[in-house]
Formats: structure tokens, sequence, C-alpha cells
């Protein structure tokens, strides 16, 4: 059974938990093993490197020398999320073509007791070693219940197909990786120009206009082909056009109803798993409709457990309980 | 400009302006990435420096892929941005803010942690849209999707020596 090294990444465990969760449940079916990385940290995202820049190597470096530890006969280090790829992936390129970067690296991680060799490790994104290691003949012949009338509009967002240091997607703006996966489930792939389009990533943190924009014309996009759902292989892209989906409506009064699902979701219910294990259900814009087309009941939507605030004094926001922020406090 | 890994091409700019016309979030940028490189050339760093392009950039590459002179557009724009924060040229700036808050995550946690980065951000920068982001949170909230307390990495101690390090290393430079 072929082995892997895994990085979750922080947003896998929570926001995009149903990509974590239909991942592990088809590595069986697909005969693959994902073993995690041991106590691995952030991989910063796109912030840590913005105030931080060596310190931001550093600790992509940490990730690296652990997971160059892990014997478990393999070198290959698999991330599902583009940007925890990303970083693994960047910090590996840099170390491996600028040698004071490596030898600078090398001297944070000699702090914490660990080295990290560039290029003993290769970092590939999930949807790369799904598509090239398993292959389209084996997903297809796992196919138990075929998509078959289900819409998809695959989506990349950037950071898997851009700027892909070892020429793996082929394509920067027009790759195929994801809907040849999608056709091998059975259903059919429409047009998406878009696909390769920014979600805003952060965006939505800084400068509200600006990322709905960009949300609105992907959702768009896919509502105009008439998608019935999206499928993502990213969890910041899931979150913007799931979550803030919602949001954008409200900010441009608009109706759009485009579910955003994981890739790896789809490739669950092809192959028989139950819908609730492989986390649908937890999307905001319900993918209900659509799991009925191919003959799926949706498991029945998580309701708010929290009633409301109720409405607030103005000036004093309290609509979220504070976190508990040791030796932070507001 | 040197800080930026590998070898960044800036100076092989030819002033083309793929770059802008790539960006997706270009049209709020106060100079597009070609602007901003032809300032940078005549050196007015202060102008440089207090630009929000780069805290507009969302990394998508687009530019770093289509530039015909392989300029490393978006690792350009990292190292600008932490050129305008040492030099403290980036107020009322809620793209530095979120960098610094998520940084705190991840230098104190080990891991990055949405419900504290959300709230203590929004607090800090767009109070009043904290009641309207309400019923998202509670949407993560109930749907599992959001933790309410931060998790911890068992070795944190191991990271705060490596990036301690890193940072005397920078600040060496």
């Amino acid at each position: 059974m072929p082995k892997y090294i895994f990085y979750p990444g922080c947003s896998m465990e929570r926001s995009a938990r149903p990509y974590l969760d239909s991942t592990l449940a088809i590595q069986e079916t697909l005969g693959i093993q994902l073993e995690e990385v041991p106590d691995w940290n952030c991989c910063g995202a796109t912030e840590y490197a913005a105030s931080h820049l060596l310190p931001s190597y550093a600790l992509v470096g940490r990730n690296l020398a652990l997971a160059a530890k892990q014997t478990n006969g393999t070198r290959t280090l698999v991330a599902g999320c583009s940007a925890c790829y990303l970083n693994l992936a960047k910090t590996d390129h840099y170390m491996r073509h600028d040698a004071q970067l490596a030898d600078r690296v090398n001297t944070a991680l000699t702090a914490g007791g660990l080295q990290y060799q560039a290029g003993s490790v290769t970092v590939r994104h999930l949807l790369d070693v799904l598509i090239n290691d398993i292959g389209l003949d084996r997903i297809r012949s796992k196919v138990v219940r075929p998509l078959k009338g289900l819409r998809v509009a695959a989506y990349y967002g950037c950071q898997v197909p851009r700027p892909d240091y070892d020429r793996r997607f082929h394509n920067h703006e027009y790759p195929n990786q994801l809907e040849q996966i999608i056709k091998a489930l059975g259903a059919t792939v429409i047009d998406f120009p878009l696909k390769t389009h920014c979600c805003g990533g952060h965006m939505t943190q800084i400068s509200e206009a600006t990322a709905y924009e960009m949300i609105r014309q992907l959702v768009h996009g896919a509502d105009q082909y008439q998608a019935d759902l999206m499928a993502s292989l990213c969890p910041m892209c899931q979150l913007n056009l799931d979550a803030y989906q919602v949001e954008m409506n409200k900010f441009f009064k608009t109706s759009y109803h485009v579910p955003t699902v994981f890739f790896t979701q789809l490739m669950g219910l092809a192959f028989g798993l139950d819908a609730k294990a492989l986390g649908f259900g937890k999307e905001f814009v319900s993918a209900a409709a659509a799991l009925a087309k191919i003959g799926v009941e949706a498991p029945p939507a998580e309701v708010d457990q929290v009633p409301p605030p109720a409405k607030l004094p103005r000036g004093k926001p309290s609509g979220l309980p504070m976190p508990r922020m040791p030796g932070q406090e507001e | 400009m040197a800080a930026t890994p590998g070898d960044s091409r800036l100076e092989m700019c030819i002033q083309c302006g793929t770059c802008g016309g790539s960006c997706p979030s270009g049209a709020d940028m106060d100079h597009t990435p070609r602007a901003l490189f032809a300032l940078i050339r005549a050196d007015l760093r202060r102008e440089v420096l207090r630009s929000n392009t780069p805290w507009y950039c969302v990394s998508c590459y687009y530019c770093t892929v289509r530039c015909p002179q392989e300029v490393h557009i978006t690792d350009l724009m990292y190292t600008l941005k932490n050129l305008a924060i040492r030099a403290k040229l980036y107020e009322e700036n809620p793209a530095a803010g979120l960098a610094e808050t998520f940084t705190d995550q991840v230098e104190n946690f080990g891991r990055s942690f949405e419900f504290g980065l959300a709230t203590r951000h929004n607090l800090r920068h767009r109070p009043f849209s904290l009641p309207g982001l309400a019923p998202l949170g509670l949407g993560l909230l109930s749907k599992g999707r959001m933790d309410l307390t931060p998790r911890r990495i068992q070795n944190l101690d191991q990271l705060q020596r490596i990036l301690a390090r890193a940072k005397q290393l920078e600040e060496a430079v």
C-alpha cells in the first residue's frame, strides 16, 4: 500500500474539516496511507511572510525537517491546502536554489535541534498524487455510484497551478486534472473559464468591496454555466465561495446559490461512502438539491445551536464571545 | 530588496504592465506593480513603502507566471510588506494588522486560530463589522468548523527557539 507523509494544516483541521474527513475516508478505497507529520506547525499562510520574511522560511523549515525525519519508506510530502502546499514547496524550492537562504534557515533550525537538507522530501498537492500516482483508471474502477447528471464547475484557485515550481500541473491558467477526476466519477464537467481566477484569499478581512467582487465573479460564472456545484481543492477558496457567498449576497443584494464542496467529498460520494461521514451538511450554501439530483439524501443541515445575538448597542460590538488569548487580553 | 529569496530579477523589469493587467485587485492599488517598480528605480523610498499595492496583493501569482521577464513579483510584494512594517509606514492599514495578529498566534500557539484571528482583527480594525459577521461566526461554530480555543503544538518551545534565532539573523543583516 503506497504511503505518504501528510501535512493537513490548520484550516483542514477546522474550517475545512469536510476536506480532511473526506480525504481520510477515501484513502482506504484508493489503497493509500497518509501518515501525518508529527507535531507540525502552521505554514504561515500568506500572513507570516508579510511581517517576518526569514522566520517564515524557518517556520516552514521546521515542518520540512520533521517530515524528512519520518521514516515510513516514502519521501513524498502531501498537502491538501493550497497555501500549505505552496509554502512547503516554496521553502524547499528556494532552499535548493539559494544557498544563503538554506544556510540561514538551517542555522535557525539548529536552535531547535533540527536540520533540513533541501530536496530531501518532495512536496506535492493531493490532486497531483491522486491523478498521477493513483490514476484515473483506478479511480474509475472504484466508482459504485456514478455522479450522473451532476453539473460540476472545477475550481482550482491560484496556488496549486501557480507558481508551480516543479511544473506538475503543465498549465498555470488552464490545468485540467481536476476535470479529469470529476469526469471519471461520472459527473458532467461544465466549461468554467474562471477556474484559476483568485477567490480573494484573506481579502475579506481587508477590503470587503474588493473581496466580494472577486467572489461574485466566480459564483456568477459558475451560475451562468448552470453548475449544480463547484468543486474546490483548497480550504481558503471553499470558505470564501461558501461561507462568504452568503455575505456577498447580502452585500450585492443578490441571491446566488452555488454550493461549493471539496473534490474529495465528490470522490467519496461516487465511491458509495456515507454523505454525512464525508462532511456534507456542513456547507453554508446547501448542496442538498445537488445531491438529490444523483439520488443522495443530504444529511439534515446543522442548525445554529446558539441563538442569534440580541440587537447590540452602537459602538459596543460584542456579537461574538471573546476568545481566550493567554497573555494577550484585549 | 535583496532579502527576497532567490534571484528576484527586479532589475529586469521592462515596464510592460502585464502584471497590472493580470492583477485581480489591481483596480484598488494606488500603483500597479509596474509603476511601483518604476518608483523603486527612481529611489522614491517613502512613496514606495507607503503604497497600498503590496497590501492589496492576494498572492495569486498571475503576474509572476505571466511576466515576460520572469520577475518574481509576488515574492517582491512580501519583501515590500516587511520593509513597510519595519519602516512603520503602514498606518490605517488592516492588512498589516491582519499579518501581525496572525503572526502573534503562530508564535504563541504554533497553529493559526481562526476565531481569535477574526475577532481580534475585526475589533481592532473594523469594530462595526462585527455584529454583521456574527451569523457567519456562529455558523462556523455550530457546524464544527471553528474552535473557540486555540490548539497548541506540543513542542512549542522548539518552534519559538527556531523563530527567535531566525529573527536575530534577519535583524543582523
